[in-house]
């Protein structure tokens, strides 16, 4: 057995092993985000509702858990009818390039600072990102830059009023924002000195303010000016981006049924609908990393006892889901809820016996940067969210002006003075 | 063969095959998609020599920006299919000739200085965007100042001529 373990070793060290790995990274980082698109919509649902005071969806699975699952099924079984006249080829390429685009921003993003702690695949490093490349920044916005053609397309190639009025709408959009988008983070570049994703995380690291807050790009003075404005212009410019309400005229169902997608139906709505989900997870991901400190916790490092956060957060919320469940109306639910509750406490248990047990200890180290990164991109999910429950739709001009006459001239100013007060810094 | 080489090739004859059939489409979205195809595979190729900042702008302003204005017109202009006219005389004529012997003069210029040609670094190696930025602030200042004074006049150009319309 153990000689089996380690020819296969030896024959993953080389560069199909590498290829093999950054495959199967590849498909596990599909699996997850796909998971999480689909919980993501419940969560929105359930959010929404409990701001509008309804109960969202509770029909399917305890809580509607299985909610997303059921819509997915829908989605497949559902008849795909293409409408007459359409352009095929322009028609089934729009979706694809959508979830195409969206998906492979994904790769850049780092989850982690350090690969994992023991190496099993054939002695390679096994990092917490697809690919680091050092312009990280430059490809997602490059991503960005051609996601509008997805929309842009659908609209033109369904042969149909609406869709065509909805992708006028959105490209234009778009492309106004993108430049707002672009210019934002152009601060945090000139702090970091770096198109890299990780090394503007690791520019983040230190602390700030006497040591009491963590030096985050968006109220630090240590290498530079605070985004705070910066980062202000990169969420509106983004949620305009991503079509997300406010900002979401290109599929104003009261004026243009839904804009871009109207004609499509079936899995080909679903790749528009997981195309733009995905989006939402890249640009909170994005905020993230530019402007709240990526990985890095806002605790001192000195403050060990807050690596046990994840503990303390997972162990009360799985024990509350355990007694939600006892007491839940289904006998299905009375089963499946105490099942997740425990499976969770159980996690946060094993991690706090670090405390005493040494290889859990490591563990608990080890997911410490993960936690801190994924706890704040779930805080901009809920933004996103929350702004949605909240923010009526802008009409066309106003959105066009505070594209061009806003977010672009406050972007330029936040480059100017952050550019200064880099310049004052390095003449120091 | 080696990876470089062979992706060299996709990318080489995807170019193609999108430069020939944004020619060869009737109409102008698919003229305007197989640009973007052509726009993308050099970007590959400007990585494959090592510019990864030159790839990435590529993109950037001529897949993105560029391209989404060319499609966003032809959107907004509702342009159907074109009607194919007959070839311009010297196009039917002097065409295949001409291409011949530009690529024949560009395979004999190659042959003859290619060794000699600046090498534009090894494949593998990524030239760093901090140099790139640092050759065009000191060594390339007033090019690029000049360049940036020209694209200005452009956007003033435009407006005056948006201005002129209105009233």
């Amino acid at each position: 057995m153990s000689s089996l373990i380690s020819n296969l070793n030896s024959a993953l060290s080389g560069a199909a092993g590498y290829w093999l790995l950054t495959f199967l990274k590849v498909v596990l980082l599909l699996f997850i985000v796909l998971t999480v698109n689909a919980y993501l919509t419940w969560f929105e649902r359930k959010v929404v509702a409990f701001m509008q005071t309804r109960v969202g969806p509770h029909r399917v699975g305890p809580h509607g858990l299985l909610q997303p699952a059921a819509d997915g099924l829908k989605f497949l079984f559902k008849e795909d009818a293409m409408p007459a006249g359409v352009d095929k080829f322009v028609y089934l390429l729009a979706p694809f390039l959508a979830l195409t685009l969206s998906l492979a921003s994904l790769a850049v993003i780092p989850f982690g600072p350090k690969p994992l702690p023991f190496a099993f695949f054939g002695g390679h490093q096994i990092n917490l990102w697809i690919t680091n490349p050092d312009i990280g920044l430059l490809i997602l916005f490059a991503v960005t830059a051609l996601g509008v053609y997805g929309v842009a397309l659908a609209g033109w190639a369904s042969n149909s009023k609406y869709p065509l009025l909805g992708g006028l709408r959105s490209s234009a959009q778009m492309v106004s924002y993108e430049l707002a988008l672009t210019m934002s983070v152009v601060g945090v570049v000139l702090m970091a000195n770096t198109f890299s994703l990780s090394r503007i995380i690791e520019a983040q690291s230190g602390r700030t303010l006497w040591g009491i807050l963590p030096a985050w790009n968006v109220w630090s003075f240590h290498s530079g000016f605070p985004q705070i404005v910066g980062f202000f212009c990169f969420l509106t410019a983004a949620i305009a981006e991503t079509n997300r309400v406010p900002f979401d005229l290109p599929e104003a169902e009261s004026e243009l049924v839904a804009g871009f997608h109207t004609e499509y139906s079936s899995f080909k709505f679903a790749m528009f609908f997981i195309a733009e989900y995905t989006s939402m997870i890249t640009v909170s991901c994005l905020c993230t990393i530019l402007f709240f400190g990526g990985w890095t916790s806002p605790f001192a490092d000195s403050w060990t006892f807050t690596h046990y956060l994840p503990s303390a957060i997972l162990i009360p919320f799985g024990l509350w889901v355990i007694y939600d469940g006892l007491k839940y109306e289904t006998i299905f639910g009375r089963v499946a809820l105490p099942g997740i509750g425990t499976a969770l406490a159980a996690i946060g248990a094993l991690l706090l016996a670090g405390i005493w047990i040494q290889p859990l200890q490591e563990a608990n180290e080890f997911i410490q940067a993960p936690f801190w990164f994924l706890a704040k991109v779930f805080l901009f999910l809920f933004f996103y969210v929350w702004t949605r429950g909240t923010l009526p739709r802008f009409r066309y001009d106003q959105l066009m002006n505070i594209g061009w006459k806003l977010l672009l001239p406050v972007s330029i100013v936040n480059v100017i003075v952050t550019a200064a007060f880099v310049l004052y810094r390095s003449g120091k | 063969m080696n990876a470089p080489l062979i992706i060299f090739f996709v990318l080489a004859v995807l170019a193609v095959i999108g430069a020939v059939s944004l020619i060869l489409q009737k109409h102008p979205i698919h003229s305007a998609l197989s640009l973007i195809v052509v726009m993308v595979a050099l970007a590959g190729l400007y990585l494959l020599l090592g510019a990864e900042f030159v790839a990435a702008v590529q993109i950037i302003v001529y897949g993105g920006a560029i391209m989404v204005l060319f499609v966003f017109v032809i959107m907004l202009l509702n342009a159907g299919e074109e009607e194919r006219t007959d070839f311009s005389k010297l196009a039917k004529f002097g065409g295949l000739p001409l291409a011949l012997a530009l690529t024949g003069l560009l395979a004999a210029t190659m042959t003859k200085h290619g060794a000699s040609l600046p090498n534009p670094g090894t494949a593998g190696t990524l030239a760093p965007t901090a140099d790139l930025s640092t050759a065009l602030f000191t060594t390339f200042v007033y090019p690029f100042e000049l360049t940036s004074f020209l694209i200005l006049v452009a956007i003033m150009g435009a407006l005056v001529l948006a201005q002129r319309e209105k009233s």
